[in-house]
């Protein structure tokens, strides 16, 4: 499970050098944007498929547009409001959903009846699709922030408990053997051996639990809200804006990438202490 | 004299994990002393429940039958006097090397930079100045003994428990480390229960060698007073005539035992 490998490694190995690679993909996604403004334009050709010349734009949106609307919205700062609420609410979804999800995990490895109690139930509300939990969250907590908070924590927790309750268990039984030979009391165990070895297991799901915080956020904010960046979506799709529901993608997957690029950043600084592939550094 | 270490009439019964009517005696009626200041291996075949023994005498595992008494004391719980050095690695593979070493200092509530300090002066008795900042999976097989040596030895028990602690190791790297554990024992003379199923080692190592049957219900089949003087070197004691004679000797008793191990492992 652990998926803190090298995006580099992970690629299969070419024969072109970066640069070339860089210039291919920049290539590629030129190209797909030709064509997409071409095969849109109520202009450039003549309409193919559909009978009216703007139905093309209609439905597919014009990449020109909406590079234009994300100008927009950045040179007039309105969309920062959006992102920060967006942001806001990704952070508070993963810092609860992770803490409960730590606290639950190392509770239940550690307390195997209450473990075997509880497993049907968490077995049961893994596999609830939980986003139709969304509705119930509205009349619960309103239209705010607080809704899409409780909607992201309820995908982060998961995520966070299994790592953890896996990490707890699979405790080498001669590192806690050896904590315990070294005077380590039932608290400190659990302070200087269990929590770090199911840090761990947090860090390899760092991409995956900060994924699903903001997609809880944003599909909280596109089922009912009056702010962020799911919301400007919302708004747009209300009123046929194919325009604008583009650009909303693209700063939402921007802001995802940023997003997973910071915690590469973090887990690179937190986990020095593991092995990398390929590491051969050893003396 | 009080005896450092004493197992009375240990018996270890296990249940077994399918079937709970199966029962496994690994260890039976085996008496075990240790006298302060001495260094005592038990040698025997594999799987013959030479952990088992050591992690009673660690109090890790409570006995199905018998006493442990450390010092005269029965034991209850963790055995407080003593250190245990395990056959696998037993590092914290998240704490860097200095940071395991004052591991137990830390437990203890010892502030950090004396801590620190004391932990640095170990890393240079084993050897390891300079690479405190390392994490255990930077480090070699050996420098991971050594850290783990540091760790153990930081606390200063008057007990020195050890499992096997250089079977993983290349020949080469297995006798400096044998003549450096010899060197920080001399320094103060603990009391060392040695496992190992190499008997050279054991008589290379110790004062008194005690060999074990095979299993289930081991229990010890005789016991050899090794008198080589100290200081020793491992890898030029093994010439000497008397260590061939010795281990001659030994060889004798344990031989059987070691066939019917073997017999047992490939059923």
């Amino acid at each position: 499970m652990r998926s803190s490998k090298d995006e580099a490694s992970r690629r299969p190995s070419t024969k072109l050098g970066a640069r070339r690679l860089r210039a291919y993909q920049l290539l590629l996604a030129v190209a797909l944007l030709a064509f997409w403004q071409v095969a849109t334009s109520p202009t450039l050709l003549p309409p193919i498929y559909f009978d009216d010349p703007n139905k093309a734009a209609f439905f597919f949106g014009e990449p020109l547009k909406a590079a234009i609307r994300i100008w927009h919205w950045f040179a007039s700062g309105t969309i920062y409001r959006h992102l920060w609420v967006t942001l806001i609410e990704t952070l508070l979804a993963f810092v609860i959903g992770t803490v409960s999800g730590v606290v639950v995990g190392i509770w239940l490895a550690l307390a195997p009846t209450a473990s075997a109690v509880f497993d049907p139930y968490i077995k049961a509300a893994n596999a609830m699709p939980r986003v139709i939990l969304a509705p119930v969250f509205f009349v619960w907590f309103g239209l705010g922030i607080a809704s899409k908070v409780a909607l992201g924590v309820t995908l982060v927790f998961f995520i966070v408990f299994f790592n953890v309750y896996q990490g707890v268990r699979e405790v080498s039984p001669v590192v806690l053997a050896s904590a315990r030979m070294l005077g380590a009391s039932p608290r400190q165990l659990l302070r200087f051996v269990y929590l770090p070895s199911a840090m761990s297991w947090v860090f390899a799901s760092l991409h995956n639990s900060v994924g699903l915080a903001f997609v809880g956020a944003v599909v909280g904010e596109y089922l009912g809200s009056s702010e962020g960046v799911g919301y400007l979506i919302q708004q747009a799709e209300g009123v046929f804006d194919i325009n604008t529901v583009v650009a909303g993608i693209v700063v939402l997957t921007a802001f995802a990438l940023a997003l997973d690029g910071i915690v590469s950043l973090v887990e690179r600084r937190l986990m020095v202490w593991q092995p990398r592939s390929g590491d051969t550094e050893r003396l | 004299m009080t005896p450092a270490l004493a197992l009375e009439r240990i018996t270890c019964t296990f249940a077994a994990r399918e079937d709970r009517s199966k029962r496994y005696t690994a260890v039976k009626d085996t008496t075990l002393v240790v006298a302060p200041g001495e260094f005592v291996s038990v040698v025997g075949p594999t799987g013959c429940g030479k952990s088992t023994l050591l992690n009673v005498a660690a109090g890790l595992l409570w006995p199905s039958a018998g006493s442990v008494a450390v010092k005269g004391e029965p034991l209850a719980g963790i055995n407080r006097h003593a250190g245990y050095l395990f056959q696998t690695d037993a590092l914290m593979p998240w704490r860097n090397a200095l940071d395991n070493v004052v591991a137990g200092l830390e437990f203890r509530g010892m502030p950090r930079e004396q801590a620190r300090e004391k932990g640095e002066q170990w890393l240079r008795r084993v050897g390891l100045a300079g690479f405190g900042d390392r994490y255990p999976h930077q480090l070699s097989g050996g420098m991971r003994k050594r850290v783990a040596l540091a760790q153990t030895l930081i606390l200063g028990p008057q007990i020195l428990l050890m499992d096997e602690p250089f079977s993983a190791l290349d020949i080469q790297t297995r006798q400096l480390m044998e003549n450096e554990l010899l060197e920080l024992w001399s320094a103060d003379r603990k009391s060392v229960i040695f496992i190992t199923h190499d008997l050279e080692e054991a008589i290379a190592l110790s004062d008194r060698v005690v060999v074990l049957s095979a299993g289930p219900e081991t229990h010890p089949i005789g016991e050899f007073a090794i008198d080589l003087p100290r200081p020793r070197d491992v890898s030029e004691i093994r010439l000497t005539p008397h260590f061939i004679e010795l281990h001659g000797e030994i060889w004798h008793r344990m031989k059987s035992e070691v066939l019917k191990g073997y017999a047992q492992q490939q059923r």
